[in-house]
């Protein structure tokens, strides 16, 4: 029968002060996801209405403007406040520490400062929405983004900050890998969620300070008319492109890095085999965080940058795809002759094998500059990223929150509510998108309040979609926060995993081991060791 | 137990002293140089002694000469990211006016969608 410990990080220290002063790495990391999850339900919101608003062409019940205004609000909310801290502030926080056995992170002053820089930067953007929100798209591209009279210096201001957020965890994130790593513990013996958030740490503390100073320089401009980016005062509105592009193409490799090392781990413990090629994903990671600084200019292919920067571009973007392949096919071999079983956590892998595989591939088309040309600002950009940011790290994210879940919380949710609840997801998912692709192909430009009525049906179908998936993230709620409360003891080790997380009490002690644990064997050695789940355990003896 | 952490605090007041010299020294040059008219090669000069200036001061002033050599590295990995960045910006804004010479016109300009062939200098054809 599995227990939860009386004393655990959740219940000790007790009181409102203790959480608000921690320095408890896992506390911060549980502070992170309910503010993540507050601004994906705000973000989620505004997609809805955009899809509503779709469902006829035509106004039906918001104006041109505010369609504006719900677009940008959905992008730069979804990017700031939610995709780019959710794994690694969230999750990572979580359980880095606990996979490298230490006590805690680097600097756990840092951690906490981080999150409430994070909160001091999302206040930005939620004034932002009050004071007349901005309807430049979350891109903020000049000339435009200088005359607007909505509140671009805010929401701007609120990106501004909470770049510093995301620089703070990255540097803590790679100071804790480099110094804090168990006993026995060597780089090629670290887990792979490690070596996914070391590379995505990387990029946070690199490619950040360049949105930084974009946005400075954008405030100035609106501010000052410092003439950088009007060309009114000799300026260059597509410098701009370069600036924002240069820190947020590498930022979507923030974003899905982690994804895919939640998927690497998830792979071989829930197929119970070690991982395939374990190096070359290590590896890849590394490699897609370098390669994400070369090829920027192909977000720019129609923008009026030179055409030889364009072929350059192109040619350097299909580099990207050879480090994605290897994952891909790394984990379908790690599949080959595994013990498959079809937990939740699973169920979303493979989902996210399936989406960020047709992601990445539109992908390809939209980086052949000819291709491009006829795609760039339709619908098939929009469910191309979407594949990727939502099939890929979203639903990653979900996979790895069904994951750890038993080891934040100590108790299991409903398995067949939340298997049920995957399959509608991912059924809501590409009902939502896959129109999009087709009407992309057919000329939909994005960003339009109104279309042809020829493309109504995709319209319809894509609403339909989103409200589908939309009931789901309902649903995934009421049973996780029921499991919080009621959910069963789900016992240290559930899923049988070998990292040293599950080596500690669920939730874990508030000093996370009680003694330094030593690290003796790979983070995927089923094939020496066996370890028999506590779940599958639990149902014998029942 | 001597660490190379320990060494880097008794760096001799003299170092500083001189490379404080070469910095000052340095600035006169650069003042001096201008004087002199040396057509594009002002900017040159000028870029160059400014960038040996900055070494100077990584190295010595922020101790990256006798400190770990990761820190280095790091110092080394931001001046290549803004290479890139400025070099591939540059194969925009300074080839903006090399314009590919092809303009659109119809793939094959005898095709039956065109009632009369397609004049070679037009770009859209007949219709």
């Amino acid at each position: 029968m599995n227990i939860i410990p009386e004393k655990n990080y959740l219940t000790y220290p007790k009181g409102l002060k203790s959480w608000l002063f921690t320095l408890d790495h896992k506390r911060i990391g549980l502070m992170y996801l309910f503010a993540i999850m507050f601004f994906f339900l705000v973000g989620g919101i505004f997609a809805l209405m955009i899809r509503l608003e779709l469902f006829h062409p035509g106004q039906d019940f918001v104006s041109a403007d505010t369609y504006n205004q719900l677009f940008t609000l959905h992008g730069a909310i979804m990017i700031f406040l939610f995709i780019i801290p959710s794994i690694p502030a969230s999750l990572g926080n979580l359980i880095l520490p606990l996979m490298l056995g230490a006590k805690d992170v680097a600097f756990p002053r840092l951690n906490l400062a981080s999150w409430y820089i994070y909160v001091f930067g999302a206040m930005f953007a939620v004034y932002s929405m009050i004071a007349g929100a901005a309807d430049t798209g979350w891109t903020f591209y000049t000339p435009y983004s200088i005359e607007t009279n909505t509140a671009v210096i805010s929401l701007t201001t609120g990106a501004f900050i909470l770049g510093f957020s995301s620089i703070f965890t990255g540097l803590n994130f790679l100071v804790t890998i480099h110094k804090l790593r168990a006993p026995g513990m060597t780089w090629f013996k670290m887990p792979l969620f490690v070596w996914g958030l070391y590379a995505t740490s990387i990029i946070q503390v690199v490619a950040t300070p360049v949105l930084g100073i974009t946005l400075l320089l954008l405030i100035l401009e609106r501010v000052a008319g410092i003439g950088i980016f009007n060309p009114a005062l000799g300026g260059d509105p597509v410098l701009f492109q370069h600036f924002f592009w240069f820190y947020s193409h590498p930022a979507v490799y923030i974003m899905i890095l982690p994804g895919m090392a939640i998927i690497s781990e998830l792979i071989s413990v829930h197929s119970h085999k070690k991982i395939f090629g374990y190096k070359v994903i290590a590896y890849s990671s590394l490699a897609i965080a370098f390669i994400s600084f070369l090829v920027w200019g192909h977000h720019m292919f129609v923008s009026g940058q030179s055409e030889l920067a364009g072929m350059i571009f192109s040619f350097l973007t299909f580099f990207v795809g050879v480090p994605s392949g290897i994952k891909v096919f790394n984990w379908v071999a790690t599949l080959y002759k595994g013990a498959v079983r079809f937990t939740t956590p699973m169920l979303y892998t493979f989902a996210f094998l399936i989406l960020f595989t047709i992601g990445g591939l539109t992908g390809i088309f939209l980086g052949a500059l000819s291709v491009d040309i006829h795609l760039h600002d339709t619908y098939f950009v929009v469910a191309h990223f979407h594949y990727t940011m939502m099939g890929g790290t979203v639903i990653a994210f979900f996979a790895g929150l069904h994951h750890w879940w038993p080891k934040i919380w100590g108790r299991m949710y409903n398995e067949r509510i939340a298997k049920i609840t995957a399959v509608l997801v991912f059924i809501g998912f590409n009902l939502t998108f896959i129109p999009q692709f087709i009407m992309g192909s057919h000329g939909m430009p994005r960003r339009y309040f109104d279309y042809l009525p020829q493309y109504q049906g995709m319209h319809e179908l894509s609403t339909y979609g989103a409200y589908l998936l939309g009931t789901a993230f309902v649903i995934m709620a009421i049973y996780l926060i029921h499991s919080i409360f009621k959910g069963k003891p789900a016992g240290n080790n559930p899923w049988g995993g070998l990292t040293l997380e599950w080596q500690t009490t669920s939730p874990p002690d508030p000093h996370n081991f009680h003694e330094v644990p030593v690290w003796t064997h790979g983070p995927y050695d089923f094939d020496t060791i066996k370890v028999e789940p506590d779940l599958e355990k639990e149902l014998e003896t029942a | 137990m001597h660490t190379k952490t320990e060494h880097k605090h008794s760096t001799p007041l003299l170092v500083y002293l001189a490379v404080g010299g070469a910095l000052l020294f340095l600035t006169v040059i650069t003042v001096a140089v201008s004087y002199v008219d040396l057509g594009p090669f002002n900017l040159v000069v000028a870029i160059g002694i400014a960038t040996f200036k900055a070494m100077l001061v990584a190295l010595f002033f922020m101790h990256l000469y006798y400190d770990n050599k990761l820190f280095m590295a790091v110092f080394i990995s931001g001046l290549m990211f803004l290479g890139i960045f400025i070099i591939l910006t540059m194969f925009d804004t300074m080839k903006r006016d090399m314009i590919y010479e092809e303009v659109a016109k119809p793939i094959r300009p005898n095709a039956i969608i065109y009632e009369q062939p397609a004049a070679t200098d037009q770009t859209d054809g007949q219709h």
